[in-house]
């Protein structure tokens, strides 16, 4: 008979031998494979002090990024919310006033932005439908809470710093070949 | 003499506590080990005071008792293994004669000139404590697990105490003292009755439900076995005589086979009485841990047995190894007449 797969293996039912029905170079052979493993490399990682290393390209908690004269970017134009596959995010679009040109970097903004954390699977879409290079996700990770609504992220986790020096890095994020990818109008969602 | 008893009385009492709480560290750290992984090392250095912590937790959990459970018996299980868990010890000779003010104290609690039946007695005995427990929590996984208990101990008591009868045959004595002071320096029993040690082995970690025997309590199918309805210091002190069992079991394998607080040597040391039965007791100490140790390291490697298995052990290999190995010292014996 032809097997499906090359690693099936022949059972047999034979009677055990004598060394073997004594049981106790078995019980021996194991307790020496135990005693190896004490010896071991132990591969725990004593979380608080020391932390797994993330993969370049980790994505966790999302930043809305201001531009380099600290305007947001986003102009609520909702395609990241339409992009999210677990629709996590919602956001209100209001008009920019006269007086708030160093807010907001066009005539559109996004008055409330939120992002439901539990919702939320980081995969990333939004940051690759984004038009307005305002949103990323970062490499930080989303702590662990004792409430349901403390996890709907507003404006006010999510806005990155005006100050330049607490300016959250996304440059392992936006490479330049992501930048590339972005300005290629072959992609449907590059077209506006 | 009564003060001196008191004080060695207490004395054995707390080491046995305290050396069976911080086995639980150590079987959680071994455990750890043989899995590549850490053990708990958070509750202070090297997680020294998780013992302390899981004590805590314990008597601040829930006392919850079951509606139909015998209120007397149900309080009356925990109690008396436990009990009976610490009463062991006082046959075993922790070392040789102290001398304080020119007198001389035995490092035993009591020398009774039979004092392997009295181990015997009293570990019979301890299969009460589960049974009664089980019976109490009217519960059918306890019940299962208390019958699977008495059963287990009482068929594995027998190969136990027959093959205590050669060593005992050998030394022509039933009291402990005697056993080990027949067994000085390297003269120990194990050389000349390595199979009674083996079965006593197998029937220690039967007897104290360690696995791979540890049917009784079983989580995969029993939930808990006869501790099931079992919560907060009760269940504590079901789980800590295990621990004390498994200490004082060292003891009695390190008395009976491995010379007890003998090792060569140690006596042309040329110490004074006193530091002789310090070193004396450290040494039979280091037996103890030893077997710990083996304890732990079996548990940690061999899954458990089936319940026809374990039977079919007992009972058609032990005992009938036991007897035969009686036999074969009776006739060397009459040999060497």
């Amino acid at each position: 008979m032809t097997s499906l797969t090359k690693r099936s293996k022949v059972v047999s039912n034979k009677k055990m031998t004598f060394w073997e029905k004594i049981y106790l170079p078995a019980i021996v052979g194991g307790m020496w494979i135990t005693f190896g493993h004490l010896f071991k490399k132990k591969i725990t990682i004593r979380y608080p002090e020391v932390k797994r290393e993330f993969s370049d390209i980790y994505r966790g908690k999302h930043v809305l990024k201001r531009d380099d004269e600290g305007r947001e970017r986003c102009t609520a134009c909702g395609l990241c919310a339409v992009a999210c596959p677990a629709e996590a995010i919602t956001m209100i679009a209001a008009e920019r006033k006269p007086g708030e040109e160093k807010l907001y970097r066009e005539e559109k903004y996004a008055s409330t932005y939120e992002i439901n954390m539990l919702r939320c699977i980081f995969c990333g879409f939004c940051e690759e439908a984004c038009p307005k290079e305002a949103i990323f996700l970062t490499r930080e990770i989303v702590k662990a809470g004792y409430e349901r609504d403390k996890f709907i992220y507003g404006k006010d986790v999510l806005v990155e710093p005006v100050d330049p020096a607490k300016r959250i890095d996304i440059t392992r994020r936006q490479t330049p070949e992501v930048l590339e990818f972005k300005k290629d109008k072959n992609q449907r969602h590059n077209v506006h | 003499m009564l003060l001196y008893k008191t004080i060695l009385a207490s004395a054995i009492l707390i080491m046995s506590l305290v050396v069976a709480m911080y086995s639980t560290l150590i079987e959680r750290k071994m455990a750890g080990f043989f899995q590549d992984r850490l053990g708990p090392d958070r509750a202070g250095p090297w997680g020294l005071l998780q013992p302390l912590a899981d004590g805590i937790k314990l008597f601040f959990k829930e006392e919850f008792m079951p509606n139909t459970a015998d209120k007397f018996l149900y309080i009356l299980g925990p109690s008396l293994t436990m009990f009976i868990a610490c009463l062991i010890s006082a046959v075993i000779p922790w070392g040789p004669d102290i001398v304080i003010n020119g007198q001389t104290f035995s490092l035993q609690m009591a020398d009774v000139n039979i004092g392997i039946l009295y181990v015997f007695a009293i570990v019979s005995i301890g299969v009460y404590g589960i049974m009664i427990g089980g019976w109490a929590s009217n519960n059918k996984y306890a019940l299962l697990g208390a019958i699977r208990a008495s059963s287990q101990m009482i068929s594995y008591e027998l190969a136990m105490s027959l093959s205590i009868i050669a060593i005992v045959m050998m030394t022509g004595s039933l009291s402990m003292r005697d056993i080990v002071n027949q067994q000085q320096g390297l003269n120990w029993n194990i050389w000349y009755q390595p199979l009674a040690f083996l079965i006593f082995l197998v029937c220690a970690f039967a007897e104290t439900n360690r696995s791979p025997f540890d049917l009784p309590e079983c989580e995969t199918e029993l939930v808990g076995g006869y501790h099931t309805e079992y919560s907060s210091m009760k269940l504590g002190f079901y789980l800590f005589s295990e621990y004390i069992n498994m200490f004082i079991s060292g003891a009695v394998m390190a008395t009976l086979f491995l010379g007890g607080y003998h090792f060569p040597f140690i006596d042309k040391l040329g110490l004074s009485p006193n530091a002789f039965a310090f070193v004396s007791f450290l040494v039979l100490f280091a037996k103890i841990t030893f077997f710990g140790f083996i304890f732990m390291w079996i548990r940690w490697t061999l899954p458990r047995f089936r319940y026809d298995q374990l039977m079919r052990l007992g009972w058609k290999a032990l005992i009938p190894l036991a007897i035969l190995n009686i036999l074969i010292t009776g006739v060397v014996i009459l040999l060497n007449q």
